[in-house]
């Protein structure tokens, strides 16, 4: 079946001056991974939103398995489940009611809602607060929830806003063992991340957004090779030297003073033939360096290159601040 | 962590999309009574304001108050229930706007959930919850005298009565929620334009002791009607008045044929 999954094709939005989608375009082949990248506001959420039927796109074309989002959206809501950017369960109904109301919401019959909910409570470690009011969850056990909500009628099209934000690293891991598991079953997931290494892991697709366009698109690797092989990274203990290692190393490849001002960064070709290179020329110039460090190049470098500034940290606070920054931003 | 299976055949009851709607609204209702006993403070705060109220104007004011051939206990009583109703479905925009906010509303529309569900489910939570407030009020108005005057079915059609007011006004409330940047906005929204209609009205005082200007409107607005319609049907006697209960049904139907229709259409263009 070469029927796509998700379909997005010149997808336009604005809400009144602000041009939020300017034509974007992308796809996730079924049973494939798509990562939409891109920093807070750039439209990535709107993409959801419209894709997921709760709003309704001013042009472009938006598909569901080969569904019209716009023309079809009941048929498209039988087969998706969302987790949002923030824990949209409900705080005074217990982990196991939350999960039930939305197996009746999806029109599972009471007896499969109530077996759905215990299956999804074991998977997701939530078998002990089962019966206990969500608001006395943490963080954590609630964007659990939230993300196992949207698993509840085995959706065949999975879409997740920023599903780990806030997630310890052990509940991240989790996380994607989930995700990995159901999309090796056939599901197809678009996934919003700020985490670069989420992508990177998860997604056989990347497609980068800044206001409302594609910037970039690729696997995380031919992402990662468009900024170069590899990187290398020198400390040099302090500024003045590292400026004069940058001006004699410019030769070599694109190079530039990191942020803290001692540390020189050279994006090149090959790495370790490179690396001679650079210590011959350090040496000749009699710098020193504290480190010389050879990396890959991470898809944090590809963002910096591409927008250049570097990808936002998740946003702190509470679900309820991220609800408000989403209705006003997205 | 293991995820059973996606091939698993999940067991799908068939209906029409009428009986979705039914069995989403059901869902909905059922999720919002539990909130509510869940959260015991909000019954506290929708009754205790009234109970002030019944101590207030039975034992304080009441005296000053003087409405000829009644105990001013049983005159006021019609007139607490009603205001007990309208204030209370200020609570309907408060919770709507504490789901929209909380990205609920959201999640529900990707659902293949029926579109008036959140919405009949939220003003059916609400009736079921005025009618433990009215039951609980009679208690109370017992408690300082009050006394129905014609019965059983008085009784019943007057809490009927009284219930379907208070109906209605949820859905002019369920705009409000819906409209509200979040639940405090709503509160404060909705108090200004609920203070006049419970005041200005006959439910604590005659309403010839108002200026001249002031009394067509306090006689026809619907919080008067229903106050008047529930005296007739509670009290009888000089209160007597079918013209006031019918009245009152037909504030109540209108403002539902006009309201419901404006909230769920505000409901499918929020995003």
């Amino acid at each position: 079946m070469d029927r796509d999954g998700i379909l997005a094709e010149n997808l336009q939005k604005r809400f009144g001056d602000v041009v939020a989608l300017a034509g974007v375009d992308f796809a996730a082949p079924t049973g494939t991974v798509l990562g939409l990248l891109g920093p807070n506001g750039a439209g990535k959420t709107t993409a959801v939103r419209i894709l997921t039927t709760i709003l309704r796109a001013d042009g472009g074309r938006a598909e569901v398995l080969g569904i019209p989002v716009d023309r079809e959206p009941q048929a498209v809501r039988e087969r998706i489940g969302l987790a949002g950017q923030y824990a949209a369960v409900d705080e005074n109904l217990t982990g196991h009611e939350n999960l039930r109301l939305m197996g009746l919401l999806t029109h599972l019959s009471e007896a499969a809602a109530r077996r759905r909910a215990d299956e999804l409570l074991a998977t997701f470690d939530l078998v002990d607060a089962a019966r206990r009011p969500v608001r006395t969850y943490s963080g954590g056990m609630r964007r659990r929830l939230d993300v196992a909500a949207a698993l509840v009628h085995r959706p065949p099209v999975l879409f997740l806003d920023e599903p780990t934000t806030g997630l310890d690293p052990g509940s991240r891991t989790d996380l994607w063992g989930v995700i990995a598991q159901l999309v090796s079953e056939g599901t197809t997931v678009l996934l919003t991340t700020q985490y670069l290494e989420e992508a990177d892991r998860l997604a056989d697709n990347i497609v980068v957004i800044d206001h409302g366009r594609v910037i970039a698109r690729g696997t995380a690797s031919e992402l990662k090779a468009t900024v170069g092989a590899t990187i290398i990274e020198i400390d040099l203990a302090d500024p003045a030297n590292a400026q004069r290692a940058r001006s004699a190393l410019a030769t070599h490849g694109l190079c530039d003073v990191d942020t803290d001002g001692h540390t020189v960064e050279l994006k090149v070709k090959d790495g370790s033939h490179a690396a001679v290179e650079v210590v011959r020329t350090l040496d000749s110039e009699g710098l020193d360096p504290v480190s010389l460090t050879l990396r890959e190049p991470t898809l944090d470098d590809v963002f910096l290159a591409l927008t250049g500034h570097v990808a936002e940290g998740p946003p702190s606070g509470d679900g309820s601040a991220g609800a408000r920054e989403r209705r006003g931003a997205a | 962590m293991t995820v059973t299976a996606v091939t698993i055949p999940i067991d799908r009851p068939r209906r029409s999309a009428l009986g979705w709607a039914v069995s989403d609204t059901k869902a909905i209702t059922w999720r919002n009574l539990v909130t509510l006993r869940r959260t015991p403070q909000l019954l506290v705060f929708s009754t205790i304001q009234p109970v002030i109220f019944v101590l207030m104007f039975r034992y304080v004011f009441g005296g000053a108050i003087q409405i000829p051939g009644v105990d001013y206990v049983n005159y006021l009583m019609p007139g607490i229930f009603a205001q007990t109703v309208t204030f209370g479905a200020i609570q309907t925009g408060i919770g709507l706007a504490e789901d929209l906010h909380k990205g609920l509303i959201e999640r529900f529309r990707s659902l293949p959930m029926a579109r008036s569900a959140v919405l009949a489910g939220r003003t059916l939570a609400d009736l079921a919850r005025n009618v433990f407030v009215v039951a609980l009020m009679l208690a109370v108005g017992y408690a300082v005298g009050f006394r129905v005057e014609t019965g059983v079915l008085g009784l019943l059609a007057g809490v009927a009565v009284i219930l379907l007011f208070g109906f209605s006004l949820t859905w002019i409330f369920a705009i409000i929620g819906l409209s509200a940047p979040n639940a405090e906005t709503a509160q404060a929204a909705s108090f200004p334009v609920l203070a006049p209609l419970v005041f200005v009205s006959s439910a604590f005082v005659a309403i010839d002791t108002m200026p001249g200007w002031m009394q067509p409107f306090a006689e026809y607005q619907p919080v008067s009607v229903a106050v008047d319609a529930v005296r007739s049907l509670m009290l009888g006697g000089q209160f007597h008045d079918p013209a006031r209960v019918v009245g009152s049904l037909a504030w109540s139907v209108g403002i539902v044929a006009v309201f419901a229709p404006l909230a769920v259409a505000r409901y499918r263009r929020t995003a």
